[in-house]
């Protein structure tokens, strides 16, 4: 894997002339115009998306001036909403997304690393069958899961339709795949020395994977973590089909039923409520930036 | 070795008591729901499900109890909900594809002809009056009843009527041990669930419910179908309509004419040949398909030179500033694109959104509502969501790209454009490929970016099937499934197929260039 590689301090032959400030500015003048541009063009929705929330003002038409009022109305008034249970689903998202994530990341790290320190019949057969299922994202079989859990309900109701475990579920199968396969790559770049030393000193496969493999692999744990968590919080199709309830819905399903209705929407809530969500996702992605990049594009680019 | 080894590693193993207790505990869980499910599958006849469960309850054990299968051990926890999840679902799209699985066709026959004699009920002209007490258990309502004879019956809606020991008063049951009797004003609160009350008389739905308009006396109702199983018919007694079982997966009247709810039947190719030969299901559903490919393309295209353009632009660096230019550039793909397509959606309406009343200074710009213009603003939503991805990608694949190699073109008298073209963006074309590939098979079934924006429309009205023109085929199959009157299971699976059978392809196709897979080892 090659993530994008660090930036080098090169000499360009145009900047390396000695250059006045006049000049200066006419080399990167324009670049800076430019860029001013396509920061507008990144930055107008999420400006638009606060100057809303903070604007008491209630539907899309009131909204259209940025930053003319400014006032935490929306906020107070949707945490104490009955209509919208915003902290439910906030919570629900929360549950789901890390219950999710822990779980994918255990089982694809097992079963990466019997893919990458055993070998067994099977094995290479094995890896071929997670990378061709992987190509079939899981949303292609909502009928047929909607179908399943409502069937599944039947005999265990709380694993089926409208429960949050029947909706874990269909999301650790189908994050396996890709999961392992992200995995093997990085386990594969830890030396088999280190269990060979281990397994002298008399540990076992399990003490050995739980104690020495997950800690060196901690940041490929981190990615796939983080990857599978904004996963399952984008989620719409499956969850709206499996969460039927408003008290069970997600935020993803409950802000869009929110506002599914243009000209009545409380459009200035959905958006304090937009905010809200946001804000966690944000800072986390803008921390652990560098290592999405680099493990979305691992296995990917050589 | 030393002395010490044998020493350490029994100390090693001693401990292992506690996971082998905890794998016992999880495998006696297992076990236990196991037991329980296969019970429920063999009371239910369904003996393939019974024999796979079987088969795969029985291994999971042999993995975990066995001293050999040390890889299975790790690989079967992931391995069950894979097979489940994925492998199980994608077969079952299938099966489905070949049902008439739809509104009015999800029950089996039996629950059909059960719905169809309980739903067209009315009273037996003759009936006598048994006086009733409405009693109450948990959520349950129920009716105690005197019959003529003197004896008491209690019944409820799921539970047919059955002798029980009551307290009499007045020679009326009023009271049974277990259940509450409800007071006059507590029925008049549940009117509506009492009026809705049928308690069978008995196990077949032949012999009739008892029903109650006031809460004190119940009268007999009968259906007025009459249903026989020798000729399996169904006969409404007030008409004398004769409805028999054709094959379509419904009772159906000589003249055509189906009583719903049917049952679920297999319908061979039925849906695939309605896909390609109805021409209101065929045209939409062309016209999608190419509309998925131009989507997916154009999509990853304009990313892609959106973000090299900016890379481009950033690689310079005498440019102040580039730090703060990045974070900005990469905020919309940081936000979550669940919420940025609802934002997007508000901002384009076209009376009261934001780009036409103010950026626009209240144009009336159909974006969302005409079919080209919608298609427009879908491309450029998704646009907005992909292009910093692609623009930390080309970054850092410019970045690696040799500076001899510029340098070498440069001194045999190379200008910037030349070498940008016909040296740079081949190489960065190589090794961005994989990327491009993969983006693409995202945006061929980005449902968010397509549905939270517009819901695929402006709607197609003179289509047989939801759909509308920005629809792509991913969100046709959710349409088609769950939304509108007649959810239709069975079509929207047969669309599923169709995307199969084209990823499949591509992939196949990608796989024989590429040779992707033979480097799997």
């Amino acid at each position: 894997m090659s993530a994008p590689v660090a930036p080098k301090t090169r000499v360009v032959p145009v900047a390396s002339r000695r250059v006045g400030p006049v000049q200066r500015l006419r080399a990167t003048g324009w670049r800076h115009l430019v860029a001013l541009l396509l920061s507008a063009f990144a930055l107008f929705p999420l400006l638009y998306v606060l100057s809303t929330s903070l604007n008491p003002g209630g539907t899309l038409t009131g909204s259209n001036h940025l930053f003319q009022t400014v006032g935490f109305d929306n906020y107070t008034s949707l945490l104490s909403s009955d209509q919208y249970p915003y902290l439910t689903w906030f919570r629900n998202s929360l549950v789901i997304g890390l219950t999710t994530a822990v779980a994918s990341t255990l089982i694809g790290a097992l079963a990466a690393y019997a893919f990458s320190r055993m070998r067994f019949t099977g094995r290479r057969m094995g890896l071929l069958a997670i990378v061709l299922v992987q190509m079939f994202p899981q949303l292609l079989a909502v009928v047929a899961i909607f179908l399943l859990l409502l069937q599944i309900g039947d005999i265990f109701p709380s694993l089926g339709l409208n429960t949050h475990l029947g909706l874990i579920m269909v999301y650790l199968g189908g994050a396996l795949g890709v999961n392992t396969y992200l995995m093997y790559g990085f386990f594969n770049t830890v030396p088999t020395a280190i269990d060979e030393a281990a397994k002298i000193d008399g540990a076992g496969h399990a003490r050995i994977f739980f104690t020495i493999i997950l800690r060196l692999v901690a940041p490929i744990l981190a990615v796939v973590a983080l990857l599978s968590f904004i996963f399952s919080m984008n989620d719409f199709v499956i969850a709206s089909v499996v969460l039927v309830d408003v008290d069970k819905q997600t935020l993803a399903v409950g802000l869009y039923h929110m506002v599914s209705n243009q000209r009545g929407a409380p459009w200035s809530l959905f958006a304090a409520g937009a905010v809200m969500a946001s804000i966690p996702v944000v800072i986390l992605f803008l921390f652990l930036q560098k290592y999405i990049v680099g493990g979305l594009t691992a296995g990917a680019v050589k | 070795m030393d002395t010490t080894t044998p020493t350490r590693a029994s100390v090693l193993r001693g401990s292992s008591i506690g996971p082998l207790l905890l794998k016992i505990v999880m495998l006696g869980i297992l076990d236990a729901a196991v037991v329980f499910l296969l019970m429920t599958l063999l009371t239910r006849g369904s003996y393939a499900i019974f024999g796979v469960v079987l088969v795969g309850a029985l291994a999971v054990n042999w993995v975990y109890l066995s001293k050999r299968a040390m890889p299975a051990k790790y690989i079967t926890p992931g391995l069950v909900f894979l097979a489940v999840f994925q492998v199980f679902t994608i077969l079952y799209t299938f099966y489905i594809a070949f049902t008439n699985y739809s509104t009015g066709h999800v029950l089996t026959k039996d629950q059909a002809i059960e719905a169809l004699l309980s739903q067209s009920q009315s009273r037996v002209p003759d009936s006598p009056q048994y006086p009733v007490t409405v009693v109450q258990q948990g959520d349950q309502l129920a009716f105690l009843v005197t019959e003529p004879d003197g004896t008491a019956m209690l019944g409820s809606a799921e539970q047919p009527l059955e002798q029980v020991d009551a307290t009499f008063t007045d020679g009326k049951a009023t009271a049974v041990d277990g259940w509450t009797t409800l007071q006059f004003t507590e029925i008049l609160a549940m009117q509506d669930e009492l009026f809705d009350l049928a308690v069978p008389v008995s196990d077949t739905a032949m012999d009739g419910w008892l029903r109650t308009l006031d809460g004190r006396s119940a009268f007999q109702y009968i259906s007025d179908l009459e249903y026989d199983p020798q000729a399996d018919t169904l006969t409404n007694t007030a008409t004398d309509v004769v409805y028999s079982d054709t094959s379509l997966g419904a009772f159906t009247a000589p003249d055509g004419s189906q009583m719903l709810p049917g049952w679920q039947i297999n319908v061979g190719l039925d849906n695939f040949t309605r896909a390609v030969s109805e021409p209101t299901i065929r045209g939409p559903l062309v016209y999608v398909l190419i509309w998925t490919f131009v989507y997916a393309t154009l999509s990853v295209v304009l990313a892609f030179a959106l973000g090299l353009f900016m890379a481009i632009l950033f690689n310079n660096p005498k440019m102040k500033g580039r730090k703060v230019y990045r974070i900005i550039m990469v905020l919309p793909y940081a936000f979550p694109a669940f919420l940025s397509t609802m934002i997007w959606s508000g901002m384009l309406n076209t009376r009261f959104g934001f780009i036409n009343e103010t950026l626009l200074g209240g144009a009336e710009i159909p974006w969302l509502t005409d079919p080209t213009l919608a298609k427009v603003s879908v491309l450029i939503v998704n646009l907005w969501l992909g292009f910093p991805y692609m623009f930390l990608v080309t970054t850092g694949a410019l970045q690696a790209i040799p500076e001899e190699v510029v340098e070498a073109a440069t001194t045999d008298g190379a200008s910037p454009w030349q070498v940008f073209r016909l040296i740079k963006l081949p190489l960065l074309l190589v090794s961005t490929a994989p990327i491009l590939i993969s983006s693409f098979a995202f945006n061929f079934n980005n449902f968010n970016a397509i549905y939270l924006v517009t819901e695929g429309g402006p709607v197609d009205r003179s289509a047989a099937i939801p759909v509308g023109h920005t629809d792509i085929l991913i969100s046709l199959v959710y349409k088609v499934a769950f939304t509108g009157q007649n959810r239709d299971y069975g079509l929207a699976s047969a669309f599923s197929i169709i995307i199969f059978v084209i990823i499949a392809s591509i992939s196949a196709y990608m796989f024989r260039k590429t040779k992707m897979l033979e480097d799997i080892n």
